[in-house]
């Protein structure tokens, strides 16, 4: 696999664990004036927030292909985040927004989060089992989903009053600037817990991606393995999607790009790279975005303008399956 | 024929009753009692109709783009909202609001051609490029292009303070059509005659360039054919109701699953069934929220999506 010329998995790894680090100081420190005692705290919660976004998006996009078997597939493109703002938007719809926000928002989140793990796992379980052969039947089934839940949350939005759709709009659109630090701590909790799970079973990845039927004959429990990684990427999403919002095509990207910086398959290197690239790409664009920018404008925005650019010249050049 | 007839009539109903719904109080009894001069007639003729004829053209417009999409793009998942085409249209509207803010709507909606047009072009220049094109690839890299024009988009909005009306383009919405605020959906309607009339084009087209270039027809000129058709009537529903998501995957495959994919006898009843579509969710909004209104893009998502799950889902038990 490996050419000559190119370098060794370590090597890529070392090289992009670098920029990250600079992209980190650069962002702390570029622009920096006034008292250092408020400055490192304050763009040190940004990046925390970064980081635990950078790894829920890279790593639960990452198992998400290797489970599907496809790498242009993403949790996002298949409805999973749009799943999760439309629970929250039935929470508001039946509760009210004034009894949502009463409940402790540790609580409210680890509800969240259960609930969009039990319905993705039964929802998408269903149809992976079902149609595994095939494959085009299955994304278009996701992307309609999408479409569905987006519409549906739409639909709920409408009904509840203008008031309370200004709570949920709030809950949807946090940026990296205001998030609270217990969500924050809880977040990262949870993120925790769940690579514990992930590392524990990491063998397993590289089986899993030979396909359903080799990794059986491999004599791993393909169900209970599929069941277990979508546990995990419903729990990265909702991480991800609370702190920040949805964000489309960036794990798509970084997962790509990360295939192509490693030159193995193996997750031992493919997963740290992707959460390498996806810091790289979170902190830099925040970076660029509050100095030449000068936040005019959404980190969002530029995410999906360049991932949707750099993964189509991807395809135009047959890079990816 | 007898049933095309029976579904015309269908929907022909469907536009009756979509005349006396609504937040004014309307009933044909009424409408008989109070003179020609009355409010109840006013509200008739300048919002009840207007709106009526409104929804039943787009729908008829945006399924038939559809349709033209999946015979030149050979894929059944395509229409103009999956391949970047409703996006570029916006983002032309955008631009026309921006760089010429005194401009009218037909000013406009020729920006917005223009622009879907090029983008709907670019579309295709990806897809000639693409080494191995799958049926699941060549929707992905119209959402993906389309994403791409939307956040180019987004951002002079957010920049120009534009994002509220900008989410006023991109839902679709009856409501604000009373008449002088509708006619342009007309030459969405010409263009539909159009693409009907040269139907049988788009169904050799279909069969590839090869194919058709050996039956001894101009490939490059039924393509750019039905670009233009697709592109302007895009930018005519966008620029006059906003987008309607769906619609032109959902009726078109429905449409091939009855009567195949010959496009001369698939062109009226895709716009049959799309205007009777188009009908009956702006019917429901119309009516959940009495006397409010849910705009017809949400229910078009809402019932469109469900309805399109329902159909492959059961499609491919049957497959294994």
């Amino acid at each position: 696999m490996v050419r000559p010329g190119t370098p060794t998995p370590r090597q890529a790894l070392l090289l992009l664990a670098f920029a990250a680090l600079a992209a980190i100081a650069a962002f702390m420190t570029l622009g920096a004036r006034g008292n250092w005692d408020f400055v490192l705290p304050f763009r040190g919660t940004k990046v925390a927030v970064m980081v635990l976004v950078a790894y829920s998006i890279a790593v639960s996009t990452v198992l998400f292909q290797t489970v599907t078997g496809n790498r242009i597939l993403t949790p996002a493109i298949m409805g999973f985040d749009s799943l999760y703002v439309l629970i929250q938007s039935c929470a508001v719809f039946l509760l009210g927004s004034t009894n949502v926000a009463m409940i402790d928002h540790r609580l409210r989140f680890a509800g969240e989060v259960a609930g969009m793990v039990a319905f993705s796992v039964v929802l998408y379980g269903t149809i992976f089992s079902r149609s595994r052969r095939d494959l085009h039947l299955l994304i278009l089934v996701g992307i309609v989903f999408g479409i569905f839940f987006r519409s549906l949350a739409n639909f709920l939005q409408r009904l509840i009053d203008p008031a309370e759709f200004a709570f949920l709009q709030d809950r949807f659109f946090a940026s990296f600037n205001s998030v609270e630090s217990d969500l924050l701590a809880t977040a990262a909790l949870l993120v925790a817990a769940v690579s514990i799970v992930a590392w524990r079973i990491m063998h397993s990845f590289d089986v899993l991606a030979l396909g359903r039927e080799r990794s059986i004959s491999l004599g791993v429990d393909h169900r209970r393995m599929v069941t277990i990684v979508l546990v995990l990427v419903a729990v990265l999403v909702s991480v991800s999607t609370a702190l920040v919002g949805p964000i489309t095509f960036f794990g798509l990207l970084v997962a790509n790009l990360a295939y192509l910086a490693v030159p193995s398959g193996k997750h031992r290197f493919v997963l740290p790279a992707a959460v390498l690239l996806a810091v790289i790409a979170l902190v830099g664009g925040q970076t660029i975005l509050e100095r030449i920018f000068a936040f005019d404008t959404n980190l969002r925005i530029i995410i999906e303008f360049l991932g949707g650019i750099v993964f189509i010249s991807l395809v135009v050049q047959g890079k990816t399956r | 024929m007898t049933k095309f007839l029976l579904a015309a009539a269908g929907v022909g109903s469907l536009a009756v009753l979509s005349l006396f719904v609504g937040a004014t109080h309307l009933s044909p009894a009424t409408l008989l009692a109070a003179g020609p001069e009355s409010e109840a007639m006013r509200v008739l003729l300048a919002s009840r109709i207007p709106r009526t004829i409104a929804v039943i053209l787009s729908g008829m417009a945006m399924g038939v783009s559809g349709l033209i999409m999946q015979l030149i793009v050979r894929n059944h998942f395509v229409e103009p909202g999956t391949a970047g085409t409703v996006e570029s249209a916006s983002l032309g509207i955008l631009l026309a609001t921006l760089l010429a803010p005194g401009i009218d709507l037909i000013g406009k909606m020729m920006v917005a051609a223009l622009c879907a047009l090029a983008g709907t072009a670019l579309f295709l220049v990806i897809l000639s490029r693409i080494p191995l094109r799958s049926a699941l690839l060549v929707p992905l890299i119209g959402l993906m292009l389309g994403g791409i024009f939307d956040s180019v988009t987004t951002f002079f909005a957010y920049r120009y303070d534009l994002l509220q009306s900008l989410n006023a383009w991109t839902t679709g919405d009856f409501s604000g059509v009373l008449r002088g605020r509708y006619e342009l959906l007309w030459i969405a309607f010409g263009l539909t005659a159009a693409a009907y009339l040269a139907a049988d084009r788009f169904t050799v087209a279909g069969m590839g360039r090869a194919f058709t270039t050996n039956l001894g027809m101009n490939y490059r000129r039924a393509m750019s054919f039905g670009l233009i058709i697709v592109s302007m009537s895009t930018a005519v529903v966008v620029a006059t109701v906003g987008t309607i998501p769906f619609l032109g995957l959902i009726v078109p495959n429905l449409v091939s699953m009855g009567v195949g994919d010959n496009a001369r006898r698939a062109v009226p009843w895709v716009a049959l069934g799309s205007a009777a579509f188009v009908l009956v969710c702006d019917l429901i909004g119309r009516t959940v929220r009495h006397p409010y209104e849910i705009p017809v893009g949400t229910i078009v998502g809402v019932v469109g999506s469900a309805l399109f799950l329902y159909l492959l889902l059961r499609k491919g038990a049957s497959d294994g």
